[in-house]
């Protein structure tokens, strides 16, 4: 099995990525509407990480 | 309005069989996505086994480790029983990279880290896929 060693960042979007396919599978009814919801975490996601970091970077002066 | 209180308190929900639920949860254990593929819904099975089986690769690519059932605080408990449950939770995979000798003691290092919490998570995500099959099993959900 190969190795692989992916940054913070990197692992993060991957993992985002991949729950928000889940969530937006199991939580709608239609095609367009588990589409966009998926779309819509993983925004969320991408949003979280990078506000969570520039506030750490903020915090740390 | 207290009519209606008092008939649906009478009146528990219907059982669902066993048999209608148990063959699609089960398969969907074993083979993340294939309980939706069991049922008819091929894509979302697929979309949902490519998705926790990369989870899962990823995870034993960043060599993380499998959790031992562990007991003491709650805490520890909470966190390694549970863990251990989650990585179970994936199904054959598991069993299967455990059978083929993986073995990764839990060492220091954010990859190796990441890789634990993506095999842990690879599970979670199968829970939630094995609810949805439940649920579209039992006709609560299209």
């Amino acid at each position: 099995m190969p190795k692989i060693a992916l940054s913070h960042l990197e692992t993060a979007i991957l993992m985002a990525l991949l729950i928000s396919v889940v969530l937006g599978v199991v939580t709608r009814k239609t095609d367009k509407e588990r589409l966009q919801y998926g779309v819509l975490c993983f925004a969320r996601f991408i949003g979280t990480i990078f506000g969570l970091g520039w506030l750490m970077k903020l915090g740390h002066g | 309005m207290a009519d209606k209180t008092v008939a649906a308190a009478l009146n528990p929900q219907k059982k669902v069989p066993l048999m209608q639920w148990v063959a699609p949860v089960l398969v969907g254990w074993l083979i993340p996505g294939a309980g939706h593929v069991y049922l008819g819904r091929k894509q979302r099975g697929l979309l949902l086994g490519v998705s926790i089986l990369i989870c899962f690769v990823v995870g034993l690519m960043m060599r993380g480790a499998f959790f031992e059932p562990q007991t003491g605080d709650l805490l520890t408990t909470l966190i390694y029983t549970g863990g251990n449950f989650a990585n179970k939770m994936v199904g054959l995979p598991y069993f299967l990279a455990t059978w083929l000798g993986y073995d990764q003691t839990d060492v220091a290092g954010h990859v190796h880290d990441y890789g634990t919490k993506f095999l842990a998570g690879a599970g979670l995500l199968n829970v939630l896929a094995l609810v949805d099959a439940y649920e579209i099993a039992t006709g609560k959900k299209d």
